[in-house]
């Protein structure tokens, strides 16, 4: 029953895809199972994720939704007692082949996390991290050049331009959330995760990364997870509805939030469980 | 997000907190009491700490004072242009190994003229050390065209002279004369006769003295016969016999006494010269010149006085003779005062006044060096791998527990240890900062491995996985981003870890630092010892001297744990990043 709802959900996003951008799912992940020791924290998840278009995790607390991102490069490697098993496919290649290197493939998939977490470091230096220990700028203007647009296309370039050698940690909550995007930009990855960016940030600074993303969108896959039904609406073109580790439904953001074919989405949607 | 079933509850709520009844203000009270007295407790704690701190720093500072300073004597020195043969004139060893032994003589002899007869003329060289003429040895050597000629050189007083100077001496009386006074000669033993009964005063005191000392004897003599020793009551007879002596010679005013060491000695200053009291009477008395006088004038009333060593001759470590010559230096101004820069520029010695803690000192820094360079790169690896890299399982478990269990081994043991491998098996050299190094590197090991991986772990683990985010391998994640944040926290860890090391006895005690090493180590295989063991044993000798030297030890090694500290706290403030 869920699979075939799954399969459904696929299947009817299809050509919105189609419709919506010109390449094929960037991500695709099929029969994911995470389990972390005893725990199965994510079950049998098979989702496609569409390119130049952001997709929205959403459920309650502990449904798995962050643990099946950290899954999309492979941060839950650092976990000792975390199993994944299942495919996840990037552009056709999978990720969990034990060829492919983990390190280039986060260098293909950026990350950003719920809490700002800038290096202690200035803010050149923050975005020109990437960067520079993958050997993309072959000189230092070209290295400036990484960092300017990259703050740029994160829209903080302005409001830093003049204190680039000051501390990242020193920037607002908002800024520093920012910086932590054009840092992920900065290696110009295919992908970018963000996990809850805006959960730590007050209306206004949620404001500006939300249109940042919808610029963002143009150039990459992205996949966020968020608490803020709101949000998932305001910026997904897709939504994903996880409920105790299982991958409840999937579809367009309208279809998700106006006519959910699931009890339990609905349930969810309309606040009256979470 | 709301829960599905929560149901608004409604209705008045049941108990509220009741601030008016007389249990509750009771209640406040309580509190407010068990608060205050939680403070005083607290203060109470904190005064005391302090107060021992600081009785502990003045008492260890107060010891340790007369070891930084010295004291010599300003003489002119006449150099004899035949020191050495003509030929080795500009040989700068041979000057330093000439004999200045008749040199020193005549300068002393000059500074003081009269003085005769072997006794005071030994006494008088033994108010030099053996380290004397050094100064003038190293300046001549520096400039030999000054032999011939006659210098103003210090010459550094031995231990006891200098200890007269800071205090352990006698405390001196003197008192002008009444009438006038004759001296029977200028040397030897002489009578000075002072018709005018100038030392009534000076024969009541010892006859006092006398009639003491014969209650003394006379208990001591009723102790013993109540003994059960053999021989008991013969013996007390014979104390009996003694003291009814005594007593009858307390009770003839009039008779002369015979002055001993036990009572305060009594001098006579004379015609520029001083006699020294054997035998006293009312109107003369007679004893040995100490300083020879000018002539056998009689010298009027006020001319002369009547002198008083309080302290008798046998408590004390200098003897009357040496206490004359002082004090004609002294009053010559020929004693100088200094700061003690040989204490910080040479090394042991048997001679208190000669020693120094350099070596001590380069000891010390050469086996901290040794520890240094072992510890930090194999402990900072060491945390480093063990807190990110080791797989968690049984066997790395084990390596932490024994980690933390090597904290906790007495330093003892490691000496033990380091006894058994370094020397006996694998054949190190004794007594070497080597082999004190690779000692307090395993005493120092286990704490700057906690102490990194604790630093490691304070990092937040959102910086590395930012840096996981861009694409960082794990090691740069580490090494680019982790380790500069922990750095100050293993610093100061180090510092912490090397300030234990430097106050460490006992396992080099066992390795064989604990000789009397005179020179400074040059290298990290040539015998030496280090601070606190020369602490321990200077702490040992039985010279009063060194009890100073021991406090000024302890002072230059709490000065050094002092500002490791302080690196350490500097460091962790000037560093410290919040996140």
């Amino acid at each position: 029953m869920k699979m075939d709802m799954t399969t459904q959900g696929i299947q009817a996003a299809q050509p919105y895809v189609a419709a919506k951008s010109s390449t094929a799912s960037k991500v695709v992940a099929r029969g994911v199972n995470v389990h972390y020791g005893e725990k199965h924290a994510l079950k049998d998840v098979s989702v496609d994720v569409p390119d130049q278009a952001v997709m929205a995790f959403i459920g309650p607390s502990g449904c798995g939704k962050s643990t099946f991102l950290r899954c999309i490069n492979r941060m839950n490697d650092t976990i000792p007692i975390c199993r994944v098993t299942g495919k996840i496919e990037i552009d056709s290649k999978d990720i969990y082949d034990p060829s492919l290197d983990v390190v280039q493939l986060r260098a293909r998939v950026g990350m950003v996390f719920q809490k700002p977490n800038p290096f202690p470091k200035s803010i050149y230096e923050n975005v020109a991290y990437g960067p520079r220990i993958h050997g993309l700028a072959k000189s230092k203007t070209d290295l400036d050049e990484i960092v300017q647009t990259s703050l740029e296309k994160a829209g903080l370039f302005k409001e830093v331009k003049d204190r680039l050698n000051d501390s990242g940690t020193g920037l607002s909550g908002g800024q520093q959330q920012r910086l932590c995007i054009a840092r992920a930009i900065a290696v110009s990855p295919d992908v970018i995760l963000m996990d809850e960016p805006c959960s730590a940030l007050d209306p206004i600074a949620t404001a500006k990364i939300e249109e940042l993303i919808d610029e963002l969108r143009s150039n990459f896959c992205i996949i966020i997870v968020t608490h803020s039904m709101q949000q998932a609406a305001r910026v997904s073109q897709r939504t994903a509805f996880f409920h105790l580790g299982i991958l409840v439904e999937e579809g367009e953001t309208e279809t998700i939030f106006t006519n959910p074919r699931d009890e339990r989405t609905r349930d969810y949607i309309t606040g009256r469980f979470g | 997000m709301t829960d599905i079933s929560a149901q608004p509850t409604a209705g008045p709520l049941r108990r509220r907190v009741d601030t008016t009844s007389p249990e509750a203000q009771a209640a406040v009270r309580r509190r407010y009491r068990s608060e205050a007295r939680f403070r005083t407790y607290g203060l109470l704690a904190i005064l005391t700490a302090a107060v021992f701190l600081v009785v502990l720093l003045i008492d260890i500072g107060a010891r340790a004072l007369p070891a930084f300073t010295t004291t010599s004597l300003q003489l002119n020195v006449a150099v004899p242009s035949d020191l050495v043969p003509a030929d080795q004139k500009n040989n700068p060893a041979a000057i330093r190994g000439a004999d200045f032994l008749p040199v020193m003589r005549e300068a002393l002899k000059t500074a003081i003229p009269g003085v005769q007869g072997r006794g005071p003329e030994r006494t008088l060289l033994r108010l030099l050390s053996p380290g004397a003429p050094d100064d003038l040895r190293e300046r001549l050597a520096a400039n030999p065209s000054l032999i011939g000629t006659t210098l103003k050189v210090p010459l550094l007083l031995s231990a006891t002279a200098d200890l007269y100077f800071k205090g352990a001496g006698t405390p001196i009386n003197t008192r002008s004369s009444r009438g006038a006074a004759t001296p029977s000669g200028t040397t030897g033993t002489i009578t000075v006769s002072a018709p005018g009964n100038d030392f009534s005063e000076n024969l009541v005191t010892v006859k006092l003295a006398v009639a003491e000392r014969a209650q003394a004897l006379a208990a001591e003599a009723e102790r013993t016969a109540r003994s059960s020793a053999p021989n008991a009551a013969e013996r007390a007879n014979e104390l009996r016999a003694e003291a009814a002596a005594m007593a009858a010679r307390a009770k003839d005013t009039a008779a002369a006494e015979t002055l001993d060491s036990r009572l305060p000695s009594l001098l006579v200053e004379i015609n520029g010269g001083l006699v020294k009291v054997s035998q006293l009477a009312a109107d003369r008395i007679e004893g040995d010149v100490l300083l020879p006088l000018a002539s056998t004038n009689e010298a009027k009333a006020s001319d002369w006085r009547i002198v008083t060593y309080v302290t008798p001759e046998s408590s004390r470590k200098i003897g009357d003779q040496e206490v004359a010559f002082l004090e004609r230096f002294k009053a010559n101004g020929q004693v100088e005062k200094g700061f003690n820069w040989r204490f910080f520029t040479s090394g042991d010695s048997r001679e208190p006044e000669l020693a120094g803690i350099r070596g001590a000192i380069v000891g010390t820094a050469l086996t901290l060096l040794v520890t240094l360079v072992l510890c930090v790169p194999v402990g900072v690896a060491a945390a480093i791998y063990l807190e990110e890299f080791a797989p968690k399982n049984r066997f790395t478990d084990i390596i932490e527990v024994n980690i933390n269990n090597l904290a906790a081994v007495p330093s003892i043991v490691f000496g033990l240890l380091g006894l058994a491998m370094f020397l006996n098996f694998f054949g190190l050299p004794r007594s070497a900062p080597l082999v004190g190094g690779l000692v307090l590197a395993l005493l120092v090991l286990p704490t700057i491995i906690i102490a990194s991986r604790a630093a490691l772990k304070a990092v937040p683990p959102s910086i590395k996985e930012a840096a996981l985010g861009v694409g960082a391998s794990h090691q740069q994640a580490i090494f680019h981003h982790v380790l500069p944040l922990a750095m100050p926290g293993i610093m100061t860890g180090t510092i912490i870890g090397m300030a234990h090391a430097l106050g460490e006895t006992a396992p080099l005690l066992m390795i064989g630092m604990v000789a009397f090493i005179v020179d400074v180590p040059t290298s990290v295989t040539d015998a030496a010892t280090v601070l606190p063991v020369q602490i321990f044993l200077w702490s040992d000798l039985p010279e009063l001297a060194f009890k100073a030297k021991t406090a000024g030890a302890i002072v230059v090694l709490l000065v050094f744990l002092f500002v490791m500290n302080g690196t350490a706290i500097w460091l962790r403030k000037r560093f410290e990043r919040r996140w």
